[in-house]
């Protein structure tokens, strides 16, 4: 059974008040390596189905969401009656709204879903043979991962809805050591289709990091002037993002709480002319442009399911303009309806500097190369702790000089957004810690004046 | 109390897919197969102060083939319950290692294993929480909810409760044929207080970790639920009136709650060989404890021994048989502070010359091929140990730490930071009040090396998480960790509100 016809299956099967059917058709293909050698890979092929229900009662409308993957054409009234039977298990919610309701026709409604296949690699592959080799030649170990996933989403509701989105992500990572494993570096890139994929270029780059690793410099722990490259920021802008729940600042208990009640939207939260905003329609960072929320939480409703999505400014020159919202949050809060849309850019007007050139502009500081294990330590400042990993490089009087050890870092990205003092270019980027959920991002160099470095680590 | 394996994963035509695969298999040449078949039920629940904000049901359902194929693996997953579909991928898991041959330098060969025909293994549980209706669930949680808003020291409350059924069917070449169930249960309220004048806030969630059981743990099994409930209240309120910890260096008496966590990152992960072999330096890292160091590294004080095992009951990384068809058993990892194990599949076993493997090899899905997975991992406890209370008596200035909460360790498994739910400060051997902003840090040789004492077998309590990250594609495992209390001595501890310039 086609996907279409599974959704138009299931909304005629209901019997509930409202009824929202998301159908998902995935394929993927990955390569790992390690060491100089392919270690694990994989085809894979998955079809899930949510089926959710919604009916009305004497004290609001209750909703029950149930998914199950490759459901068969005689299961599909099961799973639409176990959603019913879970809406009236569940009592009111209080996230209720009316289902979105569309006039618009469906684009592309009636298409197969889009498909990756292993071929996706062959490129990367050739090129990346040739890298492994010459690694094995000059003795250097290389690791790393390669993925293509391909989700076609097709979302109907019983008021009218017809959507479908195809949704392509890409990632490529790949993490040079010496033999020894005390000299590391690492690139990523994120990709739509690995065209725009260069492995020689990515190999080359790894090359010149680790001879800059050549010499090494021991530092202790204290607060430097740091270049944060776009992977770093990405990494940091994306759990601020994450943590803008506007339910939760509502409640009193989130960075963007106002104290004595009500949230922070409309403060200053720095001088410069910062701009961090998402839009589904970003070139080459294309998301849905409509909400598809298979599950509700503070930060989305499955009652919003289809709700169109558009530019959003989470902060603008500066200033924060909007939270994570559902339509019941945003009621609550007084603030526009802005949920969540799949990728973030952050950006300053007149920044041309790109990495480099703020390096060479550097007296004495360090590059970092990306973070790794961001945890929340303290929500009230949203204090994150984590470490640097595969480079760490002192600069001193605009050249890199060599590479310092790692350190756990503890800093707020509110804050740090607070301190900086240059925003370079913003670039398209590779989320190192978060990009098992989070690919699409485009953020700049920072220079942070005073980074807290609070320990050495050992680990290379 | 005697299960069966779910019927309905039984209808599943589990063996016809199984044989033609593997036939299939067998005739394009390969050396080994083996197919999966998985089936995981998940439910998640959620409330926020009392009111349902999610009811999400989920059932994953595929199977795989994996093969090796001219010394090189081959993989294959889909969802179509056909034997044609079988068939298609077993070739195509046989094409993707003809793909892949050339990348490869370094040929599989796997451990020498029994076979284990027609095998059955169910986890140890009393009532299967899907068997439950969902109001009867939602209206506990509700309850419970409910008793924590009544207290004045309380704003809001998030209950949570997560639910699993796993289902395995694996067949491999060599004749092993095994038919699995467990089923796993997370419960979890946090309690929220705000000080709406200095927008100060302060949560805590409550202790009872999850667990390899069944319905009956929120019942009265296993855990006190009225007991931990009616305090919290009383503890976030003078959490929120607690003086702000004065960094330095303290002893700290770590309560399982809150060591199960160490242990999992800088024991755990550090003892699985796939990383210290390299295979995940592009990712979750690599480790200190290079098999290199087998046999002689210090990993910690004489008092410090540490096991893995998949046979603890109730244990979250507990089963009868691996996702490579390898019996479950029960092994040292670190013996009297020195490191003499590691976790094992039957590939990497036989390459690094250990034998059989010690079966911790897992998948957490068909979608995905099983990998290096962590056993659960245990520190034992002084069978003359104290309780305690009697260690908290032995510490002239320190700070007593219950309940996990932030957690972040390098990629090597040295540098570590962790904070909690609950901080009391020790003076002379008694506890005088709770703490703030408390956060340790340090390196975890230096760290175990500072292990001083153990309690007994009373204070042992086993944590565990559900989600587990490792490997790309990503993979999430759960795993369970039982420790005693215990005390370290000379133990690094920051101001969280000091770091963050508050």
């Amino acid at each position: 059974m086609r996907a279409q016809e599974t959704v138009e299956r299931a909304l005629a099967l209901s019997s509930a008040d409202g009824c929202v059917v998301i159908a998902k058709e995935q394929s993927s293909a990955n390569l790992r390596w390690a060491n100089n050698s392919l270690t694990t890979n994989g085809l894979t092929r998955a079809r899930q189905l949510t089926v959710i229900a919604t009916i009305a009662g004497a004290t609001g409308t209750a909703a029950g969401a149930v998914s199950q993957s490759a459901v068969r054409e005689d299961e599909l009234e099961a799973l639409v009656r176990a959603a019913e039977q879970a809406a009236r298990e569940a009592g009111p919610a209080e996230d209720a709204q009316p289902l979105v309701a569309s006039s618009k026709s469906a684009e592309g409604w009636d298409a197969d879903p889009a498909e990756t296949s292993i071929d996706v690699f062959k490129q990367l592959a050739t090129d990346l043979g040739e890298a492994l080799t010459q690694a094995r030649f000059e003795n250097r170990l290389l690791f790393g991962f390669a993925e293509h996933t391909m989700i076609s989403t097709y979302l109907g509701s019983s008021t009218g809805l017809r959507l479908r989105h195809d949704q392509p992500t890409g990632t490529v990572e790949i993490a040079a050591k010496s033999p020894d494993f005390s000299r590391s570096a690492w690139v990523g890139r994120a990709t739509r289709d690995f065209s725009d994929v260069d492995v020689t270029i990515l190999n080359a780059e790894l090359t010149q990091r680790l001879a800059w690793a050549e010499r090494t410099i021991e530092l202790p722990a204290g607060r430097y002037e740091t270049l944060l490259p776009p992977p770093a920021v990405a990494d940091l802008m994306i759990y601020l993002y994450m943590s803008t729940t506007a339910r939760e600042a509502h409640d009193g208990h989130t960075v963007f709480s106002q104290p004595g009640g009500g949230t922070r939207v409309g403060e200053a939260l720095t001088p410069l002319p910062v701009t961090l905003r998402s839009d589904p329609y970003a070139p080459g960072l294309e998301c849905p442009p409509f909400l598809i929320a298979p599950a509700s939480s503070s930060e989305s409703s499955v009652f919003d399911n289809g709700l169109p999505l558009g530019p959003t400014d989470w902060i603008r020159d500066g200033t924060l303009t909007a939270l994570l919202q559902t339509r019941h949050s945003a009621q609550l809060t007084g603030l526009a309806v802005t949920p969540w849309i799949d990728n973030l850019i952050l950006e300053a007007a007149g920044s041309p500097s790109t990495l480099t050139e703020m390096t060479t502009a550097t007296k004495r500081g360090l590059v970092l190369t990306c973070l790794w294990y961001i945890r929340e330590v303290d929500p009230q400042t949203l204090l994150l702790t984590g470490l640097t990993r595969d480079g760490v490089y002192l600069v001193e009087n605009g050249e890199i000089i060599g590479a310092v050890n790692n350190f756990r870092f503890n800093e707020s990205p509110v804050d740090l957004l607070r301190r900086v003092t240059e925003i370079g270019h913003t670039e398209h980027t590779l989320p190192r810690e978060w990009k098992n959920f989070f690919t699409r991002a485009a953020m700049p160099p920072l220079r942070i004046p005073d980074f807290t470095m609070s320990s050495v680590s050992q680990a290379s | 109390m005697t299960h069966q394996i779910d019927p309905s994963f039984l209808k599943l035509p589990l063996h016809r897919l199984a044989d033609v695969a593997l036939s299939r298999a067998r005739e394009l040449g390969v050396t080994y197969a083996d197919f999966r078949c998985e089936r995981i039920r998940s439910q998640s629940l959620r409330l926020r102060d009392g009111k349902l904000q999610r009811s999400y049901n989920a059932t994953d359902s595929g199977f795989a083939v994996r093969v090796i194929h001219k010394g090189t693996w081959g993989f294959a997953a889909g969802v179509d319950f056909t034997p044609d579909a079988a068939v298609q991928k077993a070739e195509t898991a046989v094409a993707v290692a003809s793909i892949c041959r050339s990348l490869n330098t370094d040929p599989v060969e796997l451990a020498a294993e029994p076979g284990y025909s027609n095998a059955t293994w169910i986890s140890a549980y009393q009532i299967n929480p899907f068997d439950v209706p969902d109001a009867e669930k939602i209206t506990l949680l509700a309850e419970w909810s409910n008793r924590l808003l009544t207290a004045s020291s309380v704003n809001h409350v998030d209950a949570e409760l997560l639910t699993v059924q796993e289902n395995k069917f694996y067949a491999d070449t060599a004749g092993t044929m095994t038919t699995q169930q467990r089923v796993r249960i997370d419960p979890q309220l946090t309690a929220i207080a705000v000080d709406d004048q200095s927008g100060q806030f302060e949560t805590m969630r409550t202790l009872a970790p999850p667990t390899g059981r069944g319905w009956e743990y929120l019942t009265g099994t296993g855990w006190n639920w009225d007991a931990e409930l009616a305090e919290i209240p009383t503890m976030v309120a003078e959490k929120m009136r607690a003086p702000s910890v004065a960094p330095g260096t303290y002893a700290l008496v770590i309560h399982p709650s809150n060591l199960w966590l160490v242990i999992h990152e800088s024991v755990g992960h550090a003892t699985e060989l796939d990383r210290a072999l390299g295979y995940e330096a592009a990712y979750a890292g690599t480790s200190f404890a290079t098999v290199d160091k087998l046999g002689s590294l210090n990993y910690g004080s004489p008092i410090m021994t540490v096991t893995g095992d998949r046979t603890a009951e109730h244990g979250m990384a507990t089963i009868g048989y691996d996702d490579e068809g390898v019996a479950a058993q029960r092994w040292d990892l670190v013996k009297d502070g020195i490191l003499v194990g590691y976790q094992l599949d039957r590939q990497m076993a036989t390459r690094q010359g250990f034998g059989r493997s010690n079966g911790c090899a897992f998948a957490d899905s068909a979608r995905h091929m099983p990998i290096q997975r962590m056993p659960n991992v245990s520190l034992q406890p002084d069978s003359n140990g104290s309780s305690t209370e009697e260690l908290i008596a032995g510490v002239e200035r320190g700070i007593y730490i219950i309940g996990d909460k932030s957690w972040s360790i390098d990629m090597q498994r040295y540098n570590f930071q962790f904070t909690g739910q609950r901080f009391y400060a020790i003076q002379s051997g008694r506890l005088v009040g709770q703490l703030r902003d408390v956060a340790y840090q340090a390196t975890t040789t230096d760290f175990w090396g500072s292990l001083e004492a153990i309690g007994g077998p009373e204070t042992y309590v086993m944590g565990g998480a559900f989600t587990c990250g490792k490997a790309q594609p990503g993979q999430i495992a759960p795993v369970s960790h039982g420790c005693p209390s215990a005390v370290f001595r000379g133990v690094r501890v920051l101001n969280a509100a000091m770091e963050a310039n508050r």
